[in-house]
């Protein structure tokens, strides 16, 4: 009997609660609407773009020979939270090594994959494990700047090439590593660009930079606040992991930002904006090439729609026959950030063992003095071991998808 | 515009500046916030403070009675088409759906509860284990259902849960309190004068009250101990089943395997913050934990503040007052 009591006073405050939020509601389907598109810039997208003509392809002359244990691997997240990151590149690498293998009987590569989950404590026992590995001759990864810091050392001892398909933190070449090669622009040509995306064609007056605490995050928002100048409004930091954003939120609503410029993966960037949009934000949310990926839409829903990103990566899903390709490998997903930059630097190890560079040391010459064009771009490193002609592109989310806009910050 | 917050800019040596202006421009914001937080360590700390009332044990366990309860939440909702997006559906159909997810949370965890009181805790008490033994089959029992729930759903957090996009309800000083905190905190305070209530007045709640005071007299007595403390068990599930959805409403992407780890230690330092094993205890503890770590959090300029704050206030406390701030336990508290 008295414990009906407490039952019924507990239905009692459900009941109460739920009717609350009934009122709540009731204004509620209205204004999500108006401020879901009203303000959102309109930036029309592209359909194509170009590939260079020259390009070099994985599947070679198909007279390579090569011994069977050859064997290439990618190091970097297949489970964690940003996992799909590391997905879209290892089936990109994985592409590549299957249209090289079936033009190249004489020469099958093997290829192995190492996780990481994307995490820099955990990313140097399989990193470890695989330079040991004698068979590997080179390596595409890591995909983020965290881990590619703290292991960049392993590699350097066992002078093993590895190429990163998408870290970009400016200081990760500064560290007189002669095995690393960044196969795309670095932050100190995406932050200035990003500030420039968001000043001029987004045209916001007051931005609000928030940063996770991953090098990538504090390298990307100190190089985006530099070229913000007086447009900055506030800076704020975010922890990996972090679930409540609520004391952000409140500091951009109290500072009446228009755009939020959010520095850092996903995992977090989706519940944020989702999170930013549920607390009444209206004006335009911005990620960089660590948000780019359906799993953000996915996670945030339909808050996604304000959001626009910047990219140093090539829409790959433009290429026609790459994205018929690739889908066979990823059993029908589009390719997604970073797939065809995953091809393109598996295609510059391959194309070095078909010639003949088949020790580690050979093959890291070659990629040294490599000087050709790849489906995303032309490759060819300076000394430290970046890129010499980066582009940036810009993307948004359109009907739930994301679509390029053209590059940026020019 | 805001030149305070300047030397966060991670070139910037200083590691702790007090931003002071932001604090007050911010200040009902973060206590709405806070208060809501607060709200849900509030009813998860009751089930630490009534198990520590009647067994006196620290049930560490109780953070995944707490998750299990999430769990519920997330796969009712998402199996009745709710999502990262806002739901497309009218409000009676949405109250509806909430109620039905808040009954499966509480009886999620309230049965959560329960087989970990007869499965890991019971056995002990018919042997007389010696107090340590309870405390590390607690933490043993949390670890457990912790990596059991991860070897099902793997590491990373479930799909958002958007239950509905709060609407502004009013203004003080300038800042919008809105639907959503509204809902919470009300909702809470409810049950917890419910419970203060039920545990002072009926005759279940006169039970627990004896048996914390004096078990063996309470049996003596003809209090049924064991039927005691199943109760106990349950009404503390029952109530972080609640709190579930709660926690899923105000952070929609936190159902995850560890998700109730940090917020069950917190949830506990409320309950010693109020005095544990004391039922009005808890209701403040919890208030105060949630709105110190909020203003916190602000004043530092860093998430990761909010913890630190929390627990550096809680060892002042507890060294001004240790026996927490109301200090009274169970048994004695209105007996």
């Amino acid at each position: 009997m008295y414990r009906k009591k407490v039952l019924t006073s507990l239905a009692a405050a459900a009941t109460f609660s739920m009717l609350l939020s009934a009122c709540a509601n009731q204004a509620g389907p209205g204004t999500t609407e108006s401020s879901g598109s009203s303000s959102k810039v309109n930036i029309p997208s592209i359909s194509k773009v170009d590939v260079p003509s020259g390009a070099v392809k994985p599947a070679g002359d198909g007279k390579a020979t090569c011994p069977a244990t050859t064997t290439l691997a990618y190091a970097g997240a297949q489970t964690g939270p940003n996992a799909q990151l590391g997905v879209n590149i290892f089936n990109g690498i994985q592409l590549a090594i299957d249209q090289h293998n079936k033009a190249n009987p004489g020469c099958q590569v093997q290829f192995k994959k190492f996780d990481t989950e994307g995490d820099p404590n955990k990313a140097t026992g399989p990193v470890t494990q695989m330079v040991s590995e004698p068979d590997i001759l080179g390596v595409v990864g890591l995909p983020f700047s965290g881990e590619s810091k703290a292991t960049g050392n392993i590699f350097e001892q066992k002078g093993l090439v590895h190429i990163t398909p998408s870290a970009t933190n400016p200081t990760l070449t500064e560290n007189g590593w002669t095995t690393f090669f960044r196969g795309l622009g670095n932050d100190a040509v995406q932050g200035p660009a990003a500030a420039k995306f968001l000043t001029g064609k987004i045209g916001a007056k007051k931005v609000y930079l928030v940063q996770d605490d991953s090098d990538y995050g504090i390298g990307l928002g100190t190089s985006t606040s530099a070229g913000l100048g007086s447009a900055l409004a506030g800076t704020e930091k975010v922890t990996t992991g972090q679930k409540d954003f609520s004391a952000v939120i409140s500091k951009i609503m109290n500072a009446k930002a228009d755009a939020v410029f959010y520095a850092g993966y996903y995992a977090e960037g989706a519940p944020f904006d989702q999170q930013l949009v549920s607390k009444g934000f209206n004006g335009t949310f911005v990620g960089p090439d660590g948000v780019k990926d359906d799993q953000f839409i996915k996670q945030a829903g339909d808050a996604s729609n304000n959001a626009y990103f910047t990219c140093p990566c090539i829409p790959g899903e433009l290429i026609t026959d790459f994205a018929t390709a690739y889908k066979d490998v990823s059993k029908g997903a589009e390719p997604g950030t970073y797939s065809i930059e995953g091809y393109d630097a598996a295609t510059v190890l391959l194309s070095g063992i078909d010639a003949g560079k088949q020790s580690r040391a050979d093959l890291l010459s070659w990629v040294k003095s490599y000087d050709k064009d790849g489906l995303s771009k032309h490759y060819k490193w300076d000394a430290k071991g970046e890129l010499q002609a980066p582009t940036v592109y810009g993307y948004k989310v359109d009907n739930g998808k994301i679509v390029p806009i053209g590059p940026i910050g020019e | 515009m805001l030149p305070s917050l300047v030397p966060l800019l991670p070139t910037e040596n200083d590691w702790i500046t007090f931003d002071i202006p932001s604090l007050i421009q911010n200040f009902w914001s973060a206590t709405f916030d806070g208060l809501t937080f607060g709200a849900i360590y509030a009813l998860v700390a009751l089930g630490y403070t009534l198990v520590y009332g009647v067994l006196n044990l620290i049930n560490f366990a109780h953070s995944e009675v707490f998750i299990v309860g999430c769990y519920a939440v997330f796969f009712t909702l998402s199996s009745l088409g709710f999502g990262p997006s806002a739901p497309r559906l009218d409000i009676w159909a949405i109250i509806l759906n909430l109620l039905l997810a808040l009954v499966l949370a509480m009886l999620a965890s309230a049965v959560t509860a329960f087989l970990l009181e007869r499965i890991a805790y019971k056995p002990l008490r018919q042997r007389n284990a010696p107090r340590l033994v309870f405390l590390i089959t607690a933490i043993g029992a949390s670890f457990t259902i912790q990596y059991l729930i991860y070897l099902w759903r793997g590491p990373s957090p479930e799909l958002a849960l958007t239950m509905f996009r709060p609407t502004p309800i009013f203004d003080v000083f300038g800042t919008i309190v809105d639907s959503q905190q509204l809902v919470i905190i009300i909702a809470a305070v409810i049950m917890m004068v419910g419970i203060d209530r039920f545990i002072s007045k009926s005759r279940t709640g006169r039970g627990i009250r004896a048996v914390a005071q004096d078990p063996d007299t309470a049996t003596l007595m003809g209090v049924n101990k064991e039927r005691i403390i199943i109760t106990t068990f349950v009404i503390g599930g029952l109530l972080a089943g609640a709190a579930a959805l709660f926690y899923v409403m105000k952070i929609p992407s936190g159902v995850q395997y560890s998700g109730g780890f940090v917020l069950g230690i917190k949830a506990f330092a409320a309950a010693v913050l109020g005095g544990i094993g004391n039922v009005r205890g808890a209701l403040l503890g919890g208030l105060l934990l949630g709105l110190i770590g909020n203003y916190g959090q602000i004043l530092l300029g860093n998430s990761q503040w909010t913890d630190v704050v929390a627990f550096v206030v809680l060892v002042l406390v507890l060294l001004l007052r240790p026996e927490g701030i109301l200090g009274t336990s169970l048994g004695r508290s209105k007996a």
